[in-house]
Order: C-alpha cells, then sequence, then structure tokens
C-alpha cells in the first residue's frame, strides 16, 4: 500500500551507507567469524585445484598468444575464486550462460585442458568446428552455452532457459554471468524485468572487476554498484566479497536454493578486480597505474588467499603446492603441444550448421569449392583438409 | 477497434466465385489464427509470446489464451530485445514470437546474432539443446499514415543473413501454409506480415483447409500466366501487379506475376525459368531501392539468364526517403498500380517518354 505524503522530498541518489559486501575470509584467510559454514575438505581441496589450474592455464595460453603460437586469448587472473567457486555450489544440471571470462567453470565441469587447447588451436577436434575465436567455448555435454562476443547477450538468454527449466519443474536453475560493463546494456535491464516478471529461477553473476577494458566503473554508472540495481527490479540481491572464494560459493549455493524453490531471480554482485588486460588485444598499463594492478594481483589473489585457508586448516602444504604446479604447467604445455599439430577442420565445415539441412545453393558452392582446390592445389595452404 | 475492410486498393485474388462448400473465404489474419490454433493443438511445445499489438488482434490472442492457457499463451513487458533474446534459451520446440516486426530494429542483435548465427557458431551444439526452431512474426512495412518508424519492411535486412529463413505471405492460403511450414521448420524464420493485409478476404481451397497442410520453403508461386514479362511482388504488391497485370492485357501486354512467398532462400529457379520465357523482368518491392530484394533477384538474373534477357530489368521500390505521414505524400512513396503499369511499358519498350532516370 502506498503511503501518501505532504513532504516534497526527493529520494536521494545514495543510500546513507553503500551496500554491505559478505565475506568468509578476510584477506590473510582468516574466518571473520565464528559462525560458519564449514564445507569438506574434498571440496576446498578440488576447488583449490582447480583455481591453480585456471591460474596456471590462464598464464601459459596467454604466453602462448604471444608467441604467436594462438591468435588471441582472455585471462580470469584475479577472478579464480568467482570462476571454480560459483561453479563448485552449482549442480551439474544447472545451466551455465558465461560471458567469456568463465572458463574456470567449464573447467570444473570437467572439460579437460585439452580440449579447451583444442578450441583455442581451431583444429579438427575442436567441438565448435573450428567457427569461432579462442576462448569462445561452448559445450552441450557440460551444460556450458556457447561464448558469443556480443557483451550480456546471453543475460536474457538466462532468462528464457530458466523460465523452461521452471515449466518442466526441473530441479534447477540457470546461471549467468556478466561484468559491470555488461550491466549497462539494453539486454541487463530487459532480462531482469522480465525475471522478475516471469519469476524464472535464473542466478544473475555481475563480476564487477572495475573495468570494462578501459572504463573504470566510475565512468561506467554512478549508481553503489550493480547490486542496488536488483530491488529497483523487484530482484533479491546481495553483494560479495569476489575474492573470498568461500563467501562466493555460500552465496551461490544459497541463492540456488531460493532460485528454485521459490521460483525467483537473485542477483550476485561479486567484488573483484581484473588483475590481467582485458584480452591479449589490450595493454592495460597504458589506462590504469601498474602498481595498482601490481598490488591486486598479489595482495589481494583470491588463490592465495584460500590457500592460506587450506593451509591453516592443515589440509595442504609448501611441497604439495610447488608439486601440484609443477604437474599442471607440464600437463597444460603438453596439450598446446598436441593442439598445435593437430590439422584444421574438414573445409567441408565452411557451409554445416548454417541451417538444418544445408540448402542448395551451399551445396553448390561447395561442390565448386572442392573442384576449384583440386584444380589449383598451389594456391592454398597444404594442411588443408579436403576429406 | 480497427478492422480493414477493402481499401481502395481493393485486392482480390482473381478466383471462382462459385463457392464449393469445401472452400471457403477467409481474411489473412483468420487464416493466421487458424494456422496457430492448429499446430498449437497439434505439438504441446510451441508457444506464443509477445507483446500486446492492439484490439483486433488482442481478441484473437485471448481466445487463444483461453484455450491454451497462460503458460503457452505469453504477454511480455515491452522490451523486444527482451523478448527475442528471453526466448532464444528456452528449450522448447517451434516457439512463435509474435512481436511488432516494425520495432524488429529493437531486437535485431538477437534476431542475427543469437538466433541466426548460433547454430553455426555453436557448431550446431545450441540447437541440439534448444530447438532452434523460432518464428519472429508479425505486421512489416507501411500500413496507413503511421510514419517512418513504422513503415520499415524488413525482407531485404533480413534476407541478406544465413541463418534465417523470410518469408512473406500474400494470401490467406499463403498465410496458412507458410506459418505452418515456419512452425514445423526447424531453423529460424522471420515472418513478415502486412498489416493491411490481415483484413483482406481470400478463397482458400479445401487442400488448404486441411490441419496438415503446409507450404514449402523455397518456392515461389506463379499467380498468373504470361509470356511478354516477369513481374516479381511478395505481400501486398502481389495483388497490385495482378491489378496491373489485368489493365496490361487490354494493351497486349501479358505479364507473369510471381508471388515470391519466400524472401530466403529466394527461388532462383523458379525465376529464372520464367525469365527465360518472357526475355523482361520486373521487380516490385515495398522496401527501399538500394540493396533490396530486387537487386538481389536482378543479379541473380544477370548471372544465370543474362543472353535471354531483351530489356534491362525494372526494379521498383518504395522512395529513397524516410515514409512521410502525410497521406498525399505517403501515396507518392509507395508503388502503386499506375506505376508498375508504366514500368511494364517501359520494360516492354511500349513507353511514349523513355526517361532518363527512373
Amino acid at each position: 500500500m502506498v503511503k501518501f505524503t505532504s513532504d516534497l522530498k526527493f529520494m536521494s541518489e545514495f543510500q546513507e551507507e553503500r551496500i554491505h559486501c559478505y565475506r568468509v575470509l578476510d584477506d590473510c584467510g582468516q574466518p571473520v567469524s565464528d559462525e560458519f559454514v564449514q564445507i569438506d575438505e574434498e571440496t576446498a581441496m578440488k576447488m583449490y585445484k582447480y583455481m591453480v589450474t585456471l591460474q596456471t592455464m590462464d598464464t601459459i595460453f596467454y604466453e602462448a598468444q604471444r608467441q604467436g603460437r594462438i591468435s588471441f586469448y582472455v585471462t580470469a587472473i584475479g577472478e579464480e575464486a568467482i570462476n571454480i567457486a560459483s561453479a563448485a555450489a552449482l549442480h551439474m544440471d544447472d545451466l551455465v550462460f558465461p560471458q567469456y571470462r568463465e572458463a574456470g567453470v567449464l573447467l570444473w565441469r570437467g572439460f579437460t585442458l585439452q580440449e579447451f587447447a583444442n578450441q583455442c588451436f581451431g583444429n579438427k577436434y575442436d567441438n565448435g568446428k573450428g567457427r569461432q575465436m579462442p576462448i569462445h567455448y561452448g559445450s552441450n555435454k557440460h551444460n556450458y552455452f556457447t561464448v558469443a562476443s556480443t557483451v550480456a547477450t546471453q543475460v536474457p538468454h538466462a532468462v528464457g532457459a530458466a523460465y523452461s527449466l521452471k515449466m518442466d519443474r526441473r530441479d534447477a536453475c540457470t546461471i549467468t554471468y556478466f561484468g559491470d560493463g555488461g550491466s549497462s546494456t539494453g539486454d541487463f535491464h530487459a532480462a531482469l524485468n522480465f525475471a522478475a516478471v516471469m519469476e524464472a529461477p535464473v542466478i544473475f553473476f555481475c563480476r564487477n572487476n572495475g573495468w570494462a577494458i578501459s572504463t573504470p566503473v566510475m565512468d561506467q554508472f554512478r549508481s553503489d554498484g550493480i547490486v542496488v540495481r536488483g530491488q529497483a527490479y523487484g530482484v533479491r540481491s546481495i553483494r560479495v566479497d569476489g575474492n573470498d572464494a568461500l563467501a562466493v560459493y555460500n552465496a551461490v549455493r544459497v541463492a540456488r536454493k531460493m532460485a528454485i524453490s521459490e521460483c525467483r531471480p537473485i542477483l550476485i554482485e561479486a567484488i573483484t578486480y581484473r588483475a590481467g588486460h582485458h584480452s591479449t588485444s589490450d595493454d592495460s598499463s597504458k589506462y590504469r597505474p601498474v602498481e595498482e594492478i601490481e598490488w591486486w594481483r598479489v595482495a589481494r589473489d583470491p588463490v592465495t588467499r584460500f590457500r592460506k585457508w587450506i593451509e591453516r586448516e592443515g589440509w595442504w602444504s609448501a611441497p604439495a603446492e610447488s608439486e601440484i604446479r609443477n604437474d599442471i604447467r607440464k600437463q597444460v604445455l603438453h596439450v598446446i603441444q598436441n593442439a598445435e599439430k593437430v590439422e584444421k577442420p574438414n573445409v567441408g565445415e565452411i557451409f554445416t550448421d548454417v541451417y538444418d539441412v544445408p540448402p542448395s545453393n551451399l551445396i553448390d558452392q561447395e561442390k565448386s569449392l572442392r573442384e576449384t582446390i583440386e584444380r589449383h592445389p598451389q594456391d592454398y595452404p597444404p594442411d588443408f583438409p579436403t576429406s | 477497434m480497427l478492422i480493414f475492410k477493402n481499401l481502395e486498393q481493393g485486392i482480390r485474388v482473381i478466383a471462382s466465385r462459385a463457392y464449393s462448400y469445401t472452400t471457403k473465404e477467409m481474411t489473412v489474419l483468420e487464416a493466421l489464427n487458424s494456422a496457430l490454433h492448429e499446430e498449437m493443438s497439434a505439438d504441446p511445445k510451441v508457444f506464443l509470446m509477445g507483446e500486446e499489438v492492439g484490439e483486433y488482434r488482442g481478441a484473437y490472442k485471448v481466445r487463444l489464451l483461453k484455450k491454451y492457457g497462460p503458460e503457452r499463451v505469453l504477454d511480455t513487458p515491452i522490451t523486444e530485445k527482451g523478448v527475442i533474446g528471453w526466448r532464444r534459451s528456452c528449450p522448447r520446440l517451434n516457439e512463435v514470437e509474435e512481436i511488432l516486426n516494425k520495432y524488429m530494429l529493437q531486437a535485431i542483435d538477437h534476431i542475427i546474432n543469437s538466433a541466426a548465427k548460433s547454430n553455426y557458431m555453436s557448431a550446431g551444439q545450441i540447437s541440439k539443446y534448444f530447438a532452434n526452431t523460432i518464428i519472429f512474426r508479425g505486421p512489416n512495412g507501411a500500413a496507413a499514415g503511421v510514419g517512418a518508424q513504422h513503415s520499415h519492411w524488413y525482407a531485404a535486412w533480413c534476407g541478406s543473413c544465413p541463418g534465417l529463413k523470410v518469408l512473406a505471405p500474400y494470401s490467406s492460403e499463403d498465410a496458412r501454409g507458410l506459418l505452418k511450414a515456419a512452425i514445423r521448420d526447424p531453423d529460424p524464420v522471420v515472418f513478415l506480415e502486412n498489416e493491411l493485409l490481415y483484413g483482406e478476404s481470400f478463397t482458400v481451397s479445401a487442400e488448404a483447409l486441411d490441419s496438415s497442410f503446409c507450404l514449402p520453403i523455397g518456392q515461389a508461386k506463379i499467380k498468373r500466366e504470361g509470356k511478354d514479362v516477369t513481374i516479381t511482388a511478395f505481400s501486398k504488391m502481389v495483388g497490385y501487379a495482378l491489378q496491373a497485370a489485368e489493365i496490361l492485357v487490354k494493351e497486349g501486354i501479358n505479364a507473369e506475376v510471381i508471388n515470391l512467398r519466400s524472401i530466403r532462400p529466394l527461388d532462383r529457379s523458379n525465376i529464372n525459368a520464367s525469365v527465360r520465357r518472357t526475355s523482361r523482368l520486373v521487380t516490385i518491392e515495398e522496401g527501399f531501392p538500394q540493396h533490396g530484394v530486387g537487386a538481389e533477384i536482378c543479379a541473380s538474373i544477370l548471372e544465370e539468364s543474362f543472353e535471354h534477357l531483351d530489356a534491362p530489368v525494372e526494379r521498383i521500390a518504395v522512395a529513397d526517403v524516410p515514409m512521410p505521414y502525410a497521406a498525399n505524400l505517403e501515396r507518392m512513396a509507395v508503388p502503386q498500380i499506375d506505376d508498375i503499369v508504366r514500368d511494364v511499358r517501359r520494360a516492354c519498350y511500349r513507353s511514349s517518354l523513355l526517361a532518363a532516370a527512373a
């Protein structure tokens, strides 16, 4: 019931205090409160190992791009906790609609290092058939919707998919990731509004990492981050410390329960920092101080913070650390070498999947292309598989 | 609220006036709704969503809503981008998306980047999971006095995009057959209706009334056979072309009128076959001239039937201006029957003045 007032008073553009940020571990990996929901050793160890794997994979693939072996790469450096902890809190039946900085979610779900490499090299084992740039992973098997370069288009998609899970009465939700920049788009607005009206079980996960390529958050919005927008749409929301793996894990776990049992959308804003460049096409030292980057990379590293906690729990040690890092490093180098040697997809794949059934003009074009290649082999690269 | 009776451009299919009890007179709107009803009852996975568009269409939606319930007939908030994007990942087969196609530009990113391209970009994974079947339908092009932003024809823009199928029905039979085909088709379809045709009545054959009736996508129909010139048209312009043909036959010009029905895939073989018989071509569309459907048809003829042409290809399109509102200006901006007649005469070298510019 809306009450009337005779006070000509405007609501302030700012609340008195910024929305509080939920955390479980402090910057040194110490629990901040005595009441905390313990996670078991097995889950914690798995999470840590995958965070290390993601960090290692990102570092080496980035180097591979610099060496000219792949054309492009995007890292999630600084966001390992968001990637792995959120994935760990979900079930395999939950559908993931990523932006492009969430390879860790796919990694957690079982996409192998070799499969990542195959996609980046666009070879014939790439389950994307060499159709897209590196890091545009997608896998039906892992319920991970194919990455598209367009910003935030996945957000309304997630809502539709969630609605359909609701219609089918499935015990599953969808989760969609986007950045602070993505929250400025029209798609974000449409998606949140729809989700609230349609009562769709979707988790909107905003990785507020401070930068949208070179645009700092100050130039992106003037609201108190993204969390305050939830209420504007009638969506329950929370702000969490994105570099605290346990906080992310807990928040997503509870959000999932609420989304499914109450058939409602939930907005999570995870505060973090994009410690790497936007992509290999970017040099962020051009628009932000190197000291800032270094500070976040070292003092606020989410992997280190989680490691301190698991060491304190007695589950981890320095020798184990160097062993696992060496081991993963070797694996990543190995998969890159393998992927590099594999031949590219068959030329026929240019024409498939445009439609369900290839139309006559594409059949003709393929025939004509094959004839041309046969007649002028010297004009085509030698590693051009035609059969 | 607005019932469109026959306008001054009274369009009627030239058909037998003897009504058999197995044929029926049906407006295009009735035809579309009958198709929707039949497909929705045959397949529980078909569902409809969109924004309310006006009382006369709302009334039909209400009937569908009563019969199939709110889970299958959804009214949505006003954001085309949201509607299309939302649906894009609904793992339901055969979804019919009703938007005012004139507002398609609000959702064009999702129609092209999310719907048309995603099967290819995901190497078939997305459609295996989410079923690519989605129809974007709604009124397109000029209605009467609705101004520039409500009068845009999207045939050319959507028609250039691989991954989409683009259909433009004319008669009630087209409307039924093509909508049913679109619903059953596994690829995303843009279904371009025309607001001024909704109230037009056409005779529908018994065969077309059957619930299994379906028209093939990618096949044009020769509405009127002729030997002197081929006229291609789609949607409302088919009616104009037929009327122009009736005027021309009195002057001894026997025009063949082709109803394209399908913009993508374009029925190049039938159009070329017709031009090889007549040696002359006039294309008509209600869209802008540059990069239009007529331009593509002309290119196709030049590539495949060049030696058969006895005259340059004539293109008729709307004026190259945003559509004006005032009735007199709008009439001048949209192709009229006398424009078609004049142009066909020129293609047949019968005009008294050969204009220097089109």
